[in-house]
């Protein structure tokens, strides 16, 4: 007896909206359970985990804040993954991104004027670009797997970060601790709403809209879709899948290259030995929780971005261990995927007796 | 479901009633930049905290933030808690220097205590050990118990407090061999067991005897153990994962200092300042002396006894690995060139990236 996946003739198209809704209340579900079980009532976990940080002005801007740069970063890779490139660097696209953009201020401090910002946006998203370029390259002229080659390089590039950051880089006026000077305010992203969040909100959904509006209506985003879903198809009309995937690449290194910028620029106003708590990675889980559309990927990343609040919530309002928050969105995409197998897939139960052959196997 | 709406709506208002009963004097609130569990660094500090409870019973509730990234998510944390009403709020990693001093900014009334960081401010004080001091003492009993004459280092980043602790270590072990060799391995991290573990199988390797961490996990000790090599605790006592290869042990008391501050909040006599106490203060406590002959034990025990009537380990002659001269014979180094230190001392393989 086993287990068997059977693909479903037909697809629900309700069902694929409603999968990751469903994903989150199984999420939801278990959560209750690990509450629980951690000796904290799993209703008042429940409220403080998702709940509480909506309640408040400064937290939802915190939250809103954290899912910037996952929401930027996702949406370039719903363009990567959309187009059957597996571009999983955007950490490192991140990481080189935020040192473009930090050349000019740190390099040359003085130079504070108007140009000062839109310059270091744009030294970012090329950077990320460039970065992400090398494994987009190495698939189109040597064939080579761009899973390794994307993640290999995020090594590199927090190394060439830790490198600078420490030496050639370091405040002069740091004591010899291992980090850049702060930059000036015209280098400084500006907030807005009072404090916590910065321009790189409005600036995030503003790309994310365009976005979707190009993948949905363009003949680009057709050709995204197309050359992902049948790339012979697609070679038939004419798209090149070697030109798509210099582009995907291109586009996401630069959206990834422009969030570490803006992080670094608004949130931390220098760099550091360490600039991102993991986005690149999280913004995956982000891309395909969003089902790989910009706007479902604004929720989604809201919906992580609450999980680290909340994460924080739960353990300074009821000392629960901060690795919940890490089990939480791990069960989350663990759902997901889940909902969206079983979307595309039934389960049956086979019996051993039944030859594959015949069909028609009895199922329970 | 709408029984299941009453209910949750039942549950957060008694949990909120019963967060408002409890009311204490003051809330101290700790932001760790490791887990509780780590038997190193946060641990220490978590053991302070549990401290504080202890010394004031309902006095004062604490709050703390575990494994909190350096960055935007410090600033979040320390607000966070700033908001939720801490009185004081202790920043206990390097990296949460400038989020401190900005949140700060923010809640002139919220008393900031950051650990090993130099911005102060009128709401921030910061505070620091002379772990230099108990890295003096090790090092002469590396050099009196290495066969090999060398003792590998597993140094975390290049900092002033690592660099200076290596010198303190070298200088303790010349002070008994002057020949000895002190390898060193970066690993870039101040907690990961599975890098510090490799650092210490590979300087076993290359013919140390004696491992020195400055990593917090416990995991060198432990493979000192099995090689049947010998090493020191880092932060707590370690010697419970290593029972027939740990020295003695560095051990981060902020016990008394997390005490002293909590009750100046409470007196209203808060101030801020720069601490930074050694063994003389019971800030830095060395582990039972073990595993050793008794002649080294004394030797140990008399250079600790020599630290707290007031002797500096940075006391000349101190000679750079370049061959200036830092500290001619019996100069002492002023607290800002150890605070600050960026290069090693003779006799020390490695080059400090400048």
């Amino acid at each position: 007896m086993r287990l068997e996946l059977v693909k479903r003739k037909e697809r629900s198209a309700s069902m694929a909206v409603m999968s990751p809704l469903v994903a989150v209340g199984l999420t939801a579900l278990a959560a209750a359970i690990i509450f629980a079980i951690s000796g904290v009532n799993p209703l008042v976990g429940l409220y403080e985990f998702f709940i509480d940080p909506l309640t408040e002005r400064w937290s939802l801007e915190a939250t809103i804040a954290k899912a910037t740069p996952l929401i930027l970063i996702g949406c370039g890779l719903a363009v990567c993954y959309l187009s059957n490139n597996w571009n999983i660097g955007a950490e490192g696209q991140f990481v080189v991104g935020a040192l473009f953009g930090s050349a000019l201020p740190v390099l040359f401090p003085s130079f504070e004027n108007a140009l000062t910002l839109p310059l270091m946006l744009i030294f970012g998203a090329v950077g990320g670009a460039l970065w992400a370029l090398i494994p987009a390259v190495l698939k189109t002229r040597f064939n080579t797997n761009e899973i390794l080659t994307s993640l290999m390089l995020v090594y590199v590039a927090s190394l060439l970060l830790d490198y600078l950051v420490r030496g050639p880089w370091r405040d002069p006026d740091g004591f010899n601790f291992p980090e850049s000077r702060i930059f000036s305010d015209a280098a400084t992203l500006p907030d807005v709403f009072g404090g916590l969040m910065s321009l790189a909100t409005p600036i995030t959904i503003v790309i994310a809209i365009v976005l979707a509006i190009v993948l949905a209506k363009t003949l680009k985003g057709f050709e995204i879709r197309v050359m992902g879903e049948s790339p012979r198809a697609g070679s038939f009309a004419g798209f090149s899948a070697k030109k798509l995937t210099i582009f995907s690449f291109a586009l996401a290194g630069a959206l990834a290259g422009l969030a570490g910028t803006m992080e670094v620029s608004a949130a931390l106003n220098q760099l550091l030995p360490s600039i991102s708590p993991g986005y690149g990675f999280t913004a995956i889980i982000v891309a395909f929780l969003g089902r790989l559309n910009p706007i479902g990927i604004i929720i989604a990343g809201f919906v992580l971005a609450l999980s680290y609040i909340g994460g924080e919530g739960v353990q300074s309002g009821l000392g629960v261990s901060n690795e919940i928050a890490s089990v939480i969105q791990g069960l989350l995409l663990f759902f997901v995927l889940a909902c969206d197998t079983l979307i595309l897939y039934r389960v049956r139960l086979v019996t051993r007796k039944v030859s594959a052959t015949t069909g028609e196997p009895s199922h329970v | 479901m709408k029984k299941f709406l009453k209910a949750t709506v039942a549950a957060v208002a008694f949990a909120a009633a019963g967060s408002a009963a409890q009311a204490a004097d003051l809330k101290a609130c700790f932001v760790y930049v490791g887990p509780v569990g780590d038997f190193g660094w946060t641990y220490q500090h978590d053991q302070g905290r549990l401290a504080v409870e202890e010394h004031f019973g309902d006095r004062v509730e604490t709050a703390y933030l575990e494994s909190v990234a350096e960055g935007p998510d410090a600033e979040r944390a320390i607000e966070r808690f700033a908001r939720e009403g801490c009185g004081i709020i202790f920043t206990t990693s390097f990296g949460y220097m400038n989020p401190t001093i900005k949140v700060a900014k923010k809640f002139p009334d919220v008393k900031f205590e950051h650990a090993t960081g130099y911005k102060t401010a009128d709401n921030v004080a910061t505070y620091n050990s002379k772990f230099h001091q108990g890295r003096y003492i090790i090092g002469q009993i590396a050099a009196k118990q290495s066969k090999t004459g060398t003792a590998g280092y597993i140094a975390s980043f290049p900092i002033p407090e690592v660099v200076s602790g290596i010198n303190a270590f070298m200088l303790g072990a010349q002070s008994v061999n002057p020949d000895f060799k002190v390898k060193v391995v970066w690993v870039n991290t101040w907690f990961d067991p599975g890098k510090e573990a490799d650092a210490a199988k590979a300087l076993i390797d290359q013919g140390a005897d004696v491992i020195s961490q400055h990593t917090d996990s416990t995991a060198p000790l432990q493979v000192a153990q099995e090689r049947g090599v010998h090493g020191f605790g880092q932060a707590s006592d370690m010697i419970n994962f290593a029972k027939d290869a740990q020295y003695t042990a560095i051990i981060d008391d902020w016990a008394p200092y997390y005490i002293h501050r909590v009750e100046e909040v409470l007196n209203g006599t808060w101030e801020s300042h720069s601490s930074w106490e050694g063994l003389a203060e019971g800030h830095v406590v060395m582990a039972p002396y073990t595993n050793l002959p008794e002649d080294v034990v004394a030797m140990a025990e008399a250079t600790e006894q020599k630290i707290i009537d007031g002797w500096e380990p940075f006391t000349g002659p101190i000679i750079k690995r370049d061959g200036t001269v830092v500290a001619e014979e019996g100069v002492r180094l002023d607290d800002g060139a150890i605070l600050g230190m960026n290069w090693y001392v003779q006799g020390i393989d490695d080059e400090l990236e400048q």
